[in-house]
């Protein structure tokens, strides 16, 4: 693989975020220019005309850059809408980075946005193309697609259902602990473990707090090249590592594929790692914002992420490792369980708590120094799906 | 009538609707015991599908693509074949003659007389739905059955055959409704009863013969099937509808009961009273003890879960139910299913010829080894499989919430994510066995999204349910 990356070429000077949750009084319109005022405003540097491209990450709120220039009454700037499931916003940054590294642009701005709460409608919708009606995908939603890990997670590694049961509440209570000490996560409150587990099912075991939260918000992000980035502020964080994959969908029709993995966040955290200089994540990483869509998925990823051993990641859990006070903090801002999922928005909502951590700005939730953090974004299903993995840091690095 | 009945078969839904659950809800008397009950997820022409399956199962090596001629009274479409979509279901070749003979009872008789004719496969279907408190709904059943004709040594031939017509107005039902109305069941009886007489008498003259071995009768007339077995006697049995009236169907379902336990060389003797009167004489051959359906009908009828009333009533539309909150699917597209119908409707993948990985559906190219165009089709509607892991939806829009979804690997190769059918969740595990079976997943904007859906098999149990006894 000769993905070489752009490590340490380009620099976050600014970022916004809208609080994430149930927004029924604010539009699209409302939270693109929510989110790029506070970014502008915390980037005094910066001014809007200094802007010299954008790029929109959505899944469904909006087509065309005219979903941003409109709003904010750009002044034919370059808006690029890009399109990636629920790595969307990821999506975005990835490629507004690279427009910068490549030196089209000094300064470019990624955005993020979903609305979903004015369909009146559970959970998320598809805009599917007219089709044959045989794809399970058309029926079958996404908690109960990630609801399959869990059978078949117990069955291959020999763990007792209500141990497994066990791990999935505590990662659950461990992201909602964490979002009652965040302002803008859509539930701000500790749910008691007795509470998680006696909630209505969704999908499987899954009940309604093993799922993400389903929201409106958005956030962005200023990236400039990494020379450049100390006349913005004095705490830029620096991009180390940046990498996608959309898999061939092999788990969907590969018997060999067991449910317990997916071998495109493997694929892709290597090459994050890889392109950042990563070689032993454990110790390195100070903390990581993962795609935790649904209970299961936050546990599988943690062995995917190299932060567990195969078949332990139920055991570190129910351990705190992973807790605020733990060997890796994980989703320290309640990720997409507490802080919501405003799908295009949640990509840069990670690197939002990356960009605060790094600055210690975090409040109540700051992390003790931490270095280098890396955030994760999973858009589809087990064995059919793409993932993003990006790797930012405080240090200033050389290959410049 | 020139050609043999090589091979027939019966289907049975799996679900059971207690006549006594049904009176307690009612505040009536609607007798004991179980009526047959389709899904909310088949038809006439799903059943139809899986009762010309098991056919084309007892049938050894490749067959020349057969006509198929499909009766009903509960059609699924009009205006569209339905036996174009049971041709391709059942892996048909498409170069053969499909027709649907649809309406009333009679209906099933003709498909019957046209396979006998001239070769092919009569399949007969319905699924019967009466008001609630209705002798139709407490007295009917739901079923298919299914016989193929043609060249080649025989389990019965059609020894001889006759009719009369008469204008009834005995039970009727205008169309778009789903329930029939009926006159005063004596009316009707008085009506058939010298039919019945007559053609049993002449079909046993003109093959010189006193009595048949077997004498079974049908009616969508209750006063008539009630006396099924006293009006026309059979020297070794006589019977009548084997599951209450069941349309189109009901002739076919009580044939294939008789022909379940017939011995070799026997006659038997097939009345139906609908509208006139038919009567068919088949004499056995000792093939037939070789060639019986796998799984007889008695055994499928033994069989069976219980279904609560107020879900069957919604599964018939006649119970609103509250719908989660998620959008309803879209109608199927004409285009991509048309491009797709050996995977829709045949179950038909592909497999790469270079490295041997199935691909479900069809692809190009190989995920395995990247091969471009090097494929061949492979139809695993009749494989086995294995559930690798499951889940139940609560949130996903189905007629019949909760929808329940399994992965499923085929013996041999192959995998794809597909609903379940006819089970409870408690029902799967990983590593539960699995058949297929043709469903209809829903329907919207008029058009029903046919594909396949697994059914967890139980040990020593036929695929398409029943036990597996000989």
């Amino acid at each position: 693989m000769s993905s070489r990356g752009i490590a340490d070429r380009v620099a976050i000077v600014g970022m916004g975020c809208t609080p994430f949750g149930e927004l029924w009084g604010k539009s699209a319109d409302d939270l693109l220019i929510d989110a790029v005022q506070e970014c502008l405003e915390a980037t005094p540097a910066v001014d809007r005309q200094d802007i010299d491209a954008y790029w929109l990450g959505t899944l469904g709120t909006g087509q065309s850059g005219l979903t941003l220039s409109k709003p904010l009454a750009l002044d034919y700037k370059p808006v690029t809408r890009v399109e990636n499931y629920c790595a969307s916003g990821s999506e975005s940054f990835r490629n507004a980075c690279y427009a910068v590294a490549s030196g089209a642009y000094d300064t470019v701005m990624a955005v993020g946005v979903e609305k979903l709460k004015d369909s009146g409608f559970s959970g998320l919708l598809r805009g599917d193309p007219p089709s044959d009606g045989t794809a399970s995908e058309l029926s079958m939603t996404a908690p109960a697609a990630f609801s399959m890990i869990d059978p078949a997670y117990c069955a291959r590694y020999g763990v007792d259902p209500g141990k497994m049961r066990d791990a999935m509440t505590h990662v659950a209570w461990k992201n909602h602990a964490n979002g009652a000490l965040n302002p803008k996560a859509q539930f701000r409150s500790v749910v008691p473990k007795e509470k998680i587990e006696s909630a209505p099912l969704v999908a499987g075991r899954l009940r309604v707090f093993d799922c993400s939260g389903v929201s409106d918000g958005a956030a962005c992000a200023i990236i400039v090249r990494a020379e450049d980035a100390r006349r913005y502020t004095d705490t830029p964080v620096y991009v180390k590592g940046l990498s996608l994959v959309a898999g061939p969908a092999m788990g969907s029709v590969d018997p060999a594929y067991d449910y317990t993995t997916f071998p495109e966040v493997v694929r892709s955290v290597r090459d994050a790692c890889a392109q950042a200089g990563i070689t032993d994540p454990r110790r390195q990483i100070s903390l990581a914002e993962v795609h935790d869509c649904f209970t299961p998925t936050e546990l599988v990823l943690m062995e995917d992420m190299g932060f567990s051993e195969r078949g332990e990641a139920w055991r570190d859990i129910l351990n705190g490792d992973f807790e605020l006070g733990g060997r890796l903090p994980v989703n320290p801002d309640g990720g997409l369980k507490s802080f919501g999922h405003p799908v295009g928005a949640s990509g840069l909502r990670m690197l939002y708590e990356a960009w605060l951590q790094l600055r210690g700005q975090a409040g109540k939730r700051q992390l003790a120094s931490p270095r280098t953090a890396l955030t994760h974004n999973l858009g589809g299903r087990p064995g059919s799906c793409v993932s993003f993995v990006s790797i930012v840091g405080t240090e200033e690095g050389s290959r410049t | 009538m020139s050609a043999g009945l090589l091979a027939y078969a019966s289907y049975l839904p799996r679900h059971r609707l207690s006549r006594e659950e049904l009176g307690a809800a009612l505040g009536t008397a609607a007798g004991r015991g179980n009526r047959v009950a389709a899904s909310f997820d088949e038809d006439s022409t799903t059943m139809a599908v899986e009762a010309a399956r098991s056919v084309l199962a007892t049938v050894a090596g490749p067959l020349p693509s057969p006509d198929v001629y499909f009766a009903t009274t509960s059609p699924a479409y009009l205006d569209k074949t339905n036996a174009a979509a049971i041709h391709v279901a059942l892996g048909l070749d498409g170069t053969g003659f499909a027709a649907d003979l649809a309406g009333s009872a009679r209906s099933g008789l003709a498909a019957w007389r046209a396979a006998a004719a001239s070769g092919g496969l009569a399949v007969l279907a319905d699924v019967r739905t009466g008001l609630p408190g209705s002798a139709d709904e407490r007295g009917g059943g739901d079923g298919a059955a299914a016989f193929l004709f043609g060249e080649g040594d025989p389990i019965a031939r059609v020894v001889g055959a006759a009719s009369r017509t008469a204008e009834v107005l005995d039970r009727w039902r205008p169309p778009g409704r789903d329930h029939a109305d009926a006159w005063e069941e004596r009316f009707g009886a008085d009506s058939y009863l010298p039919l019945i007489r007559q053609v049993a008498a002449e079909v046993l003259a003109a093959a010189g013969l006193d009595a048949a071995d077997h004498v079974v009768l049908t009616s969508p007339n209750t006063a008539v099937s009630k006396r099924a077995a006293s009006l026309v006697k059979g020297t070794l049995s006589t019977g009548g509808t084997p599951i209450g009236h069941s349309g189109a169907a009901d002739a076919g379902l009580a044939l294939a009961a008789v022909l379940d336990t017939a011995g070799a060389d026997q006659t038997i003797l097939l009345l139906s009273a609908a509208d006139g009167c038919d009567a068919l004489l088949l004499r056995t051959t000792g093939e037939l003890a070789r060639r019986r359906q796998p799984a007889p009908l008695a055994g499928q009828l033994a069989g069976g879960t219980r279904v609560p009333y107020a879900t069957y009533l919604s599964w018939r539309g006649l119970l609103a139910r509250e719908a989660p909150r998620r959008p309803e699917p879209d109608r199927p597209a004409a285009p991509p299913s048309a491009r797709g119908e050996q995977w829709k409707f045949a179950f038909t993948g592909t497999r790469c010829t270079k490295c041997g990985f199935t691909h479900l559906p069809p692809a190009r190219v190989c995920r395995r080894c990247a091969a471009v165009d090097q494929m061949a089709p492979a139809r695993l509607a009749d494989s086995p499989g294995t559930i690798a892991t499951y889940t139940v939806d609560r949130l996903a829009f189905s007629p019949s919430p909760p929808l329940l979804d399994a992965v499923v690997d085929f013996d041999g190769g192959g995998r794809y994510a597909l609903e379940i059918a006819d089970a409870d969740a408690d029902e799967l595990a990983v590593g539960t066995r699995v058949g297929l079976v043709f469903r209809r997943l829903y329907t919207s904007g008029g058009v029903h999204n046919y594909f396949w859906k697994a059914r967890p098999v139980q040990p020593g149990q036929h695929p398409r349910g029943g036990s597996n006894e000989q």
